[in-house]
């Protein structure tokens, strides 16, 4: 569905990337490895369009696409969850999936819509949440997270992408988020997710790619892959 | 109920849940308003009487605008220090043009609601483009239009309003008793009508929806509560117009907080500005418009103050009406750390702080204790803000 080709992005003495490339598919999960500092997120950024690339292209369906702000990402329906999730503690689950895209009639909220769309979609996700009214700070971690996954959907994206979903969870909410984002493949999603966590890589991926140093450092098929192996493409240890 | 932020339960079960989890609503204000009630009634038996409550209403009006002003900038996190001398300065401007310009009272009015918008803007800008903190901004805001104030009142320190004019008149009128009574028919109808079909739309739709016994309690309430006020007003010289004048714009507020894009932005920069940014949000935008609002609003309560003084002197917006206003809207709920807080609170928190007022004086009471109790009510009020804020489990 996307693909990345030669990316390369250079910070002052740092090259951050070097000929990078990754293409994802829609119905299936990539992940994103690498050590610190290979570069994932500057790739991620690249491709959502918070850092614009010195080199490289980007093309959707075979077609080439700019992408100099996160509005033409959204717009070419490449929609992300950043780490910090980014959710207004304060309002409940159902403001902050529609901050700002609120359903409105002239300046004037649509409650009903906008709370009747957000039970629709959680039921979908399979999210279980007590009471969507409640300010987000009374969810839990997990909650929280599949709120802000949640949220990323509102826009009918075709590429969702989750950097790091599962750092700060334990091991049950885990399980919740992970089984969410293998519900997102079965919505036809392209799904790229960074992590540093091999099992869960193993869990819910079907592909993996390992960036070392801003390079391709080795594309594996989960499934068929022994974790060592992953582990020495990530650590650059000869095979 | 529509209002998704509205933190009302759906029902006597979901409050009490609530209650658990550290989210106490209005509950210690209201408790508070019954036992400052219990208090001074029994110290006093003047305190309760319709010329005290009446009085008490007319009190409420001046300071209750410009926390509602106050509460604006609070939901975004920072907070209007300028306030006082805003007020003070917009209710001198409007006085010496209708006095010694001849300009119409509408005409003065506009003119100094005007200019507290224009104050309004430049500190907004102050804060966005400049990034000075709101604390600063607003200090020096303090300063400078409290010498504005003096410089413009220098000869002779102090300007009557004609006693009988429209501007003293807006404190000196009173509702006949036809349309009290039109009023609170429309108050209960209104929003009792308002929430019965919300609740069949909501039905409609499959949504969750409280029980109807519940909210029909809820409208019963509402409507005793305005009826006893009514009756008590009434036997008194009426219900004012300066309180209605209040409470229109309380109402007002509350509504565009809870059901416009506006007040929805508002709520989500005071919980998390880069989050609203990211949300393609125009965090910029909402802090101007809040500061010009706050502004507005101060002049609007200078207006008031104004015409119940009927004149406008050096201690216009001074003294501790800035403090007073602060303390209403964080007694009343609103949370100093931003994100937190409703229109209603300017009401019910300034309602606190005048009954505390009121009773104190009736007491004859050296004003140095009332500082004190003040105090003391404020500082109860900000540990329960920083409380609740930190019972929140994540
Ligand atoms: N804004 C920036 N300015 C300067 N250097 C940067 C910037 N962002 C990233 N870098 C550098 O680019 C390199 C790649 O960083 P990047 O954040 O993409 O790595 P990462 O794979 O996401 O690492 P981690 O696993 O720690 O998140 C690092 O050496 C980093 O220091
Ligand atoms: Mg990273």
């Amino acid at each position: 569905m996307l693909s990345a080709t030669g990316i390369s992005k250079r910070y002052g003495a740092v090259q951050a990337l070097d000929g990078a490339s990754l293409t994802l598919r829609a119905g299936e999960v990539t992940a994103l490895m690498g050590d610190n500092g290979a570069g994932k997120s500057t790739l991620v950024k690249a491709i959502s369009g918070v850092v614009v690339p010195d080199e490289g292209a980007i093309t959707i369906d075979g077609a080439n696409v700019r992408i100099g702000t996160p509005h033409d990402a959204q717009a070419l329906g490449v929609s992300t969850v950043y780490q910090d999730l980014a959710l207004c503690e304060n309002l409940d689950v159902v403001a902050n999936l529609f901050l700002g895209t609120e359903r409105r009639r002239a300046t004037v909220l649509r409650h009903i819509v906008m709370e009747r769309a957000t039970r629709d979609l959680l039921e979908q996700l399979d999210v279980r949440i007590r009471d969507i009214r409640v300010p987000v700070a009374m969810l839990s971690g997990g909650q929280r997270q599949s709120v802000a996954i949640a949220r990323a959907l509102i826009g009918e994206p075709r590429l969702v992408i989750l950097d790091e979903p599962t750092a700060a969870l334990g091991v049950e909410q885990t399980a919740q988020v992970l089984a969410l984002i293998g519900r997102l493949r079965e919505r036809g999603l392209a799904v790229l997710v960074i992590s540093h966590n091999l099992a869960d890589v193993r869990k819910v991926s079907d592909r993996v790619v390992v960036l070392r140093l801003g390079r391709n450092a080795g594309e594996f098929d989960t499934a068929a892959t022994a974790q060592e192996e992953i582990v020495a493409a990530i650590t650059g240890a000869a095979r | 109920m529509t209002g998704t932020l509205a933190r009302k339960p759906y029902t006597p079960k979901v409050a009490v849940e609530r209650l658990r989890q550290g989210d106490v609503g209005a509950w210690p204000v209201v408790g508070g308003l019954v036992a400052i009630a219990i208090v001074f009634s029994a110290l006093n038996d003047r305190f309760l009487a319709p010329e005290n409550l009446t009085n008490l209403a007319l009190q409420m009006a001046a300071t209750g605008t410009i926390s509602l002003g106050i509460i604006m900038v609070l939901l975004l996190g920072e907070i209007d220090l300028s306030a006082g001398s805003v007020s003070g300065l917009c209710a001198t401007i409007m006085t010496i043009v209708h006095v010694k310009q001849g300009w119409s009272p509408p005409a003065a009015i506009l003119l100094a609601l005007a200019a507290g918008a224009g104050i309004g803007l430049v500190h907004g800008v102050m804060f966005t483009k400049l990034r000075m903190p709101s604390f600063v901004v607003t200090l020096a805001g303090l300063m400078g239009w409290l010498g504005l104030l003096l410089y413009l009142l220098r000869q002779g320190g102090t300007i009557n309003l004609p006693f009988t004019g429209f501007i003293s008149g807006l404190s000196d009128t009173w509702l006949p008793p036809w349309l009290s009574w039109a009023l609170v028919a429309a108050l209960v109808l209104v929003p009792g009508g308002a929430a019965v079909f919300t609740r069949r739309l909501r039905l409609a739709a499959g949504l969750p929806v409280t029980p109807l016994w519940w909210l029909l309690t809820r409208i019963a309430g509402l409507a005793v509560l305005l009826v006893a006020g009514v009756l008590v007003m009434s036997a008194d010289r009426g219900v004012p117009l300066l309180l209605i004048i209040f409470g229109a714009l309380v109402v007002a507020f509350d509504l565009v907080l809870r059901h416009t894009t506006f007040g929805r932005h508002v709520y989500a920069v005071g919980g998390n500005a880069e989050a609203a940014r990211r949300a393609g949000i125009n965090v910029t935008r909402i802090r101007i418009l809040a500061f010009t609002l706050a502004s507005t609003l101060a002049a609007a309560g200078g207006i008031l103050a104004a015409s119940r003084l009927s004149a406008v002197n050096q201690q216009s917006g001074g003294s501790d009406i800035l403090l007073m206003a602060i303390a209403a809207a964080v007694i009343g709920g609103t949370s100093l750390f931003g994100g937190r807080g409703r229109a209603y609170d300017a009401l019910l928190g300034v309602l606190v702080i005048q009954s505390i007022t009121s009773g104190m004086y009736l007491l004859s009471v050296d004003s140095s204790v009332r500082f004190m109790v003040t105090a003391a009510v404020l500082a109860l009020a900000v540990a329960i803000d920083s409380l609740a804020r930190r019972g929140a489990p994540r």
